[in-house]
């Protein structure tokens, strides 16, 4: 049943479709790029993980999701709460550690939640989200429902047992899950090669007997497809699916790293650049004579405009109130 | 009023609870087929099918993580481990995952699961077999943990735990699984957060949980017998929340105390009792708190070896003559 190989795109997404995931990967790019400043001015603080470079990933995968599935995901999160539907102005908010924010300034940029869009986090130890996809799973299947549960998380995570105890009971239950694992090249500085058997992190699904696909994590819509068909396959079917999205972040691994570091040269990443999955798209919209450079124009500044927005929220926000210290520890 | 092995009274809250609300699962190692490496679930995958009562293969992390993502989607997860030897292998989720996500969501995600098995030290099982582990867990803001001593309050506090929204650790005892007792019959729930006096006395207060209450009990035992010393028991069947008012009374009374315990001396649950004593009843002391622990040393094989590793009821009535200077 495992079928590690990767699969021509379908490119099913309309134009409309396609023009919101244009639209969101620029919402992620801008509000990340502020994010950055905001982190530099001292206005953000602990670690911040940006997804700059990866957004066609959570776009991509995000858009073949119902409001009624799940979604969670580890502490690189910023662009998968904005495209599940978190206000920029929230997720902002919380990483200013303010009242506003979707966590009410408790979670910070690792732990995003809103319970309401089925957001269930932002997770600080690599892997140990996974087996909590799992358990979503589990409750959706013990329901008999037929929502999905999406799940992020990092090549690193990989390496680690969670990984590989989660998707053996995901396959052996039959849990509607969908294992995306967007593999970005480097767990921190380390690059995967050289902390990895095996660097095709599609072959794990042959040791648990899921299927399997490997994808362009640079191209919205090969990753919109790809997750189509592990959505119906959960869906329908109940059954899991390893996702290998092969993508790239142009940032460090958080705020308190350099942009490329030791690890891997300036000219690396200029090159990966020219793949930029915004310009991907825009540039096939363009084409396709569905958005022209004004009307690209205006959405760019639509979208800055957004996120400035976003900005003056977060800062005009009020702290949490000192009594929320120790709200919260326990539920009544 | 039924007489009981603790173990039954376990089985009897897990089939209660499952019958009484259809959220609830069972999740572990050998909980289904097996009926339980220790019988607690006996019968209840013949009675509630595969879907509710779950084997798992040996891998706690995972199994722990189902069960925190399960209560994350609205269950009520209890999660067996075969022991809490092997509950360490899920710390990463009972700690970063249960005992956090409400507070880390802004209050938006609670984990109402049980986590719950065998702990404390049986008979000759070695170091790695052999430890209690209720310091560790009710260290940590956003659990709760109870230990229960008896039948009764195994069945009233798993009751409790199982309906309570809040991640609970329910420590068994690994040697109390055989002892019987009268447990009520229904509709019997033990509050979390109560301690109770299983013995009432006036001269000495010794505080205590899960099997070193039999050990307290027989020391009270031997101190009335031969000393004439009227020894107050007091179980703490919490050990997070922990009931500080019950303590403090009953050594406001009784103006000294002994704290026992199967875990390690160093940062164990005496050393926080102590300091609820030393703070709020400290002039109400005739003599320092003193404590009994198991020695501080990887549990040994021999059997000589491990008596004398394990708290014992010598070392609680030498104890309690040293609070009242009879030595």
């Amino acid at each position: 049943m495992a079928t590690a190989t990767a699969q021509p795109a379908n490119k099913t997404a309309s134009s409309d479709v396609e023009r919101r995931m244009l639209r969101q990967m620029l919402l992620i790019r801008h509000f990340e790029e502020k994010a950055a400043e905001a982190y530099a001015l001292g206005k953000i603080g602990g670690f911040c993980h940006l997804y700059i470079g990866q957004e066609a990933v959570a776009v991509g995968s995000l858009a073949a999701l119902r409001d009624d599935d799940y979604v969670i995901s580890s502490y690189r999160e910023h662009g998968q709460a904005l495209v599940r539907g978190v206000s920029p102005n929230a997720v902002m908010a919380e990483l200013f550690g303010k009242a506003t924010g979707c966590s009410k300034g408790k979670g910070g940029s690792m732990h995003l939640f809103d319970a309401e869009k089925r957001f269930m986090g932002g997770h600080g130890i690599v892997g140990g989200h996974i087996p909590l996809a799992a358990g979503i799973g589990f409750a959706i299947r013990y329901r008999g429902g037929d929502q999905v549960c999406l799940c992020y998380f990092g090549e690193a995570a990989v390496n680690i047992g969670a990984f590989h105890e989660a998707l053996n009971m995901a396959s052996v239950y039959k849990l509607p899950v969908i294992f995306c694992c967007e593999n970005n090249r480097y767990g921190m500085g380390t690059a995967f090669e050289r902390v990895a058997a095996v660097t095709d992190v599609v072959e794990h699904a042959c040791s648990y007997d899921m299927a399997a696909e490997l994808v362009d994590g640079m191209d919205a819509l090969a990753v919109y497809d790809a997750t189509r068909r592990a959505v119906e396959r959960a869906r329908k079917r109940g059954h899991p699916t390893l996702l290998e999205v092969r993508t790239y972040r142009y940032m460090g691994h958080s705020m308190s790293d350099p942009l490329h570091g030791v690890y891997r040269t300036k000219e690396e990443v200029e090159e990966q650049r020219k793949r930029d999955p915004i310009s991907q798209l825009a540039m096939k919209l363009k084409e396709e004579g569905t958005l022209d450079q004004p009307g690209l124009d205006a959405l760019d500044a639509e979208i800055r405009a957004e996120v400035e927005e976003a900005v003056r929220f977060a800062d005009a926000s009020p702290d949490p109130d000192p009594a929320e210290l120790t709200t919260h520890v326990l539920a009544d | 009023m039924a007489t009981l092995t603790y173990r039954d009274a376990l089985n009897q809250a897990l089939r209660e609870e499952m019958q009484r609300d259809p959220d609830v699962f069972l999740i572990g190692e050998e909980v289904g087929v097996y009926q339980g490496a220790y019988k607690v679930s006996r019968g209840l995958l013949e009675e509630f099918g595969p879907t509710r009562v779950v084997d798992t293969p040996i891998a706690e992390l995972g199994f722990a993580g189902i069960g925190v993502g399960a209560a994350m989607a609205g269950l009520r997860p209890v999660v067996e481990f075969m022991t809490w030897n092997f509950a360490v292998l899920a710390l990463d989720q009972i700690v970063n995952s249960a005992a956090k996500m409400l507070y880390e969501s802004g209050g938006q995600i609670p984990v109402p699961i049980v986590f719950r098995g065998p702990n404390g030290a049986a008979l000759q099982l070695a170091a790695q077999h052999s430890q209690a582990w209720e310091s560790w867990l009710a260290h940590i803001p956003g659990l709760k943990v109870v230990a229960p001593a008896t039948p009764a309050d195994a069945k009233g506090l798993l009751k409790s735990a199982i309906r309570d929204n809040n991640p609970v650790i329910v420590l068994e005892g690994e040697m109390l699984y055989n002892v019987k007792g009268n447990v009520p019959e229904g509709e019997h729930v033990v509050p979390l957060g109560r301690a109770d006096v299983k013995r009432p006395g006036r001269d000495v207060t010794i505080v205590c949980h899960s099997k070193t209450v039999s050990v307290a009990l027989k020391a009270a035992e031997q101190l009335a017998e031969h000393e004439g010393v009227s020894a107050e028991v007091l179980d703490l069947r919490s050990l997070r929340p922990l009931d500080e008012a019950a303590i403090l009374e009953s050594v406001g009374r009784t103006n000294r105390a002994v704290v026992v315990e199967e875990g390690w001396p160093h940062c164990g649950i005496g050393a926080q009792v102590v300091d609820v004593i030393q703070r709020d009843a400290f002039d109400q002391l005739d003599a320092p708190v003193l404590r009994v622990t198991q020695a501080d040393v990887p549990m040994p094989y021999n059997k000589q070896l491990e008596r004398l590793a394990k708290p014992s009821v010598e070392r609680v009535v030498a104890a309690a003559r040293r609070t009242l200077y009879l030595d």
